[in-house]
């Protein structure tokens, strides 16, 4: 098990390693970071010193280093556009990027695994035909469409809810909140509805899918014959063996949930990383592009970490720390 | 007729399908008295897993019981709700499958299954529940039950499995124990413990087995009577060792003439040309009038009904109607 771990978190250093030589490429082949640094004026000894004085004169390995090396302690540079450190930066929007994502990914997930299970149990009845209909257009709909005709029937016709911006924050700590105020609930729910859906649906087709093959094996029929309730057939035998995979599938989303919500904040202007990322490539604003590429990256390792982890709770069949068939 | 513990009478088990109704299982009758084993024989497709199911209410839909009624200790129990046939499932009836590595869900230990499906048809404590189900294990022969009880099933072997599938068919001691081709899947070193374990463990608690199988040797070492069905028929009925050493049905006598024996020296095993109809090309009159070699015309004309022979037996074959007999042999001179 601790092996395994290790083994697991040294593919993660490796994958880490190889994104960080992408964001390094990055200041390399986008434009010359000299000319957007410094003015018009500038003389050519001017640029050569500064080039000097920032590095990039040195070997590529040796620049390669410092830039891991730094990235590994935080430190991603001064953004090109606000002068500002980058990691700050990232650090500040980096909790409404969260709390949309974690909205939107408890929402998926909890409609997800309930619309599957209901159309699985009920396979034919006209709710479920209508919710699997209703889902093919979740699947087939572009994010910004969705959030786009959202805004329209909720925010512009209806006036129920904000159509932009995140409402009024508090501060827990050093983490400002929106989920305390009023006006920052409403302000979340119509992005967390556009980010969350097309997961949503994902979720529940692929949960339907794997009940509707649970509910056909064997053990399934035994615990049947042996009397138990249906509630404990359909919910303690059949849904938990459906989980395994489905899990998987849901870390792996909550990862694209923080990736895509790029699309989302630029539409509804949420102050986050994504619209912090739209707004850096405007400006070829390279170091912040390069941070929020590793920051993507760190979350999708983990989030696959923490899924092969908890594959181990939920089978035993991979807890190989006991003797496998005992006699 | 009234004391049995389980009477099947004039069983249909239809499948409708977009191609019309499907038959599988027509005209079947039989008793199974308590402590009684019933062995039912017939090749794959003869509608005998499908009993069993129809009797339990496990039918997979679309199938569905189309006609007659299953009695168990005189009370009808084919039209009950959901609710009251979940009652019985495991509590009067238990059951056995074919296979030991699926039957059990992998993701619970063999003590949550048993104690819950324990605790499902008696009111007692987890405590008390568990250690019922230690005892029920060591009956059952697992080896230091108490200690591999909270073992997952995939770290048992497959015969250990079947064991643990005993222990939770009989955890609610039903009065009747369905073995859907318990050792099919087995080893045939492990077997005959197997079916020695299912014949002893019920004959103690007076359970009766309704023991499905293709297996004549089984049959022959461990039922009292013996049910052979051939395309969701009854073919024939009777006491194991009259029809073991005097198969009346051409199918029987077909059957029994397929099996080596130590004592007779064949050249080679007598098949029964042919294979059974499909479901949808069921032949008019006898079903087995196209493999037979003694059918006459009524065969083909007419559905032979389990005629009477003798006090405990029945066959359906217009061989033995005497009617017919002397017809053919008038026809035949």
């Amino acid at each position: 098990m601790l092996a395994y771990i290790l083994r697991r978190i040294a593919q993660s250093v490796l994958v880490m390693l190889v994104v960080a030589l992408v964001s390094f490429a990055l200041f390399r082949f986008v434009g010359d970071p000299i000319s957007s640094m410094v003015g018009q004026e500038a003389t050519i000894a001017d640029r050569d010193a500064l080039r000097e004085q920032l590095g990039l004169n040195d070997p590529f390995l040796s620049q390669f280093a410092t830039f891991v090396m730094r990235a590994a302690q935080g430190n991603f540079g001064i953004s090109y556009r606000l002068q500002e450190p980058v990691m700050e930066l990232i650090l500040s929007r980096l909790p409404a990027t969260l709390e949309l994502a974690m909205v939107s990914g408890v929402l998926a997930f909890v409609f997800g695994v309930g619309f599957g299970v209901y159309t699985a149990l009920r396979r034919n009845g006209w709710l479920s035909n209508t919710i699997m209909t209703v889902s093919l257009v979740g699947v087939s709909l572009p994010t910004f469409l969705i959030g786009v005709l959202l805004i329209w029937v909720f925010a512009v016709e209806l006036q129920w809810l904000p159509s932009f911006g995140r409402g009024n924050v508090v501060m827990v700590g050093d983490w400002p909140t929106g989920l305390l105020t009023p006006s920052g609930r409403a302000s979340l729910v119509l992005p967390a509805i556009t980010l969350g859906l097309y997961q949503m649906t994902l979720i529940m087709r692929l949960v339907r899918a794997e009940m509707l093959e649970v509910l056909r094996a064997d053990y399934i029929k035994f615990a049947r014959a042996r009397g138990l309730s249906n509630r404990a057939v359909n919910f303690g035998h059949a849904l938990k063996n459906t989980m395994v995979p489905v899990i998987t599938i849901t870390g792996l989303q909550l990862g694209s949930i923080i990736a895509f919500a790029i699309i989302t904040e630029t539409v509804f202007q949420w102050p986050g990383v994504g619209a912090l990322f739209i707004n850096s490539v405007r400006f070829v604003d390279v170091p912040v592009m390069a941070a929020y590429l590793m920051m993507i990256a760190l979350v999708f390792v983990i989030i696959n970490l923490i899924v092969d982890l908890l594959y181990y709770v939920v089978d035993p069949r991979l807890r190989v720390d006991r003797a496998a068939t005992r006699h | 007729m009234t004391d049995a513990l389980l009477s099947v009478r004039n069983l249909r088990v239809e499948f409708p399908t977009r191609r019309g109704v499907l038959t599988a299982i027509d005209d079947v009758s039989f008793d199974i008295m308590p402590g009684e084993v019933l062995g039912v024989v017939g090749e794959s497709g003869a509608g005998k897993s499908l009993t069993g199911a129809a009797i339990i209410g496990l039918l997979e839909p679309p199938g569905r019981i189309a006609g007659g009624e299953i009695l168990l200790k005189g009370q009808r129990i084919d039209n009950l709700g959901a609710e009251a046939m979940r009652r019985i499932r495991g509590k009067r009836i238990g059951m056995v499958f074919q296979d030991p590595l699926t039957s059990l869900n992998p993701l619970y230990t063999v003590a949550q299954q048993l104690i819950e499906t324990i605790r499902t048809h008696a009111d007692i404590s987890e405590a008390e529940a568990r250690k019922r189900a230690v005892a029920l294990l060591d009956r059952v022969g697992i080896p230091a039950a108490k200690r591999r009880i909270d073992d997952y099933p995939h770290h048992f072997s497959g015969g250990m499995r079947q064991r643990v599938v005993i222990a939770l068919a009989l955890c609610a001691e039903p009065e009747l124990v369905i073995a859907d081709e318990p050792t099919t899947a087995l080893d045939v070193s492990v077997q005959s413990q197997i079916i020695d374990l299912i014949k002893e463990i019920c004959a103690e608690r007076g359970a009766a087995v309704m023991l499905i199988t293709h297996d004549m040797g089984v049959i022959a070492e461990t039922a009292d009577r013996v049910a052979v069905l051939y395309s969701g028929r009854m073919a024939e009925i009777g006491p194991v060792t009259q029809v073991i050493t005097a198969p009346e049905h051409p199918y029987t006598v077909g059957l029994m003439g397929s099996i080596p024996t130590l004592t007779q020296d064949h050249a080679r095993l007598v098949a029964i040309p042919g294979a059974m109809p499909r479901l949808n090309a069921i032949p008019q009159g006898c079903p087995f009038n196209p493999r037979c070699e003694h059918a006459f015309d009524r065969c083909f004309a007419e559905r032979p009904e389990p005629l009477r022979r003798g006090d405990r037996r029945r066959v359906a074959c217009w061989l033995y109607d005497e009617v017919s007999t002397v017809e053919q042999e008038k026809a035949n001179v």
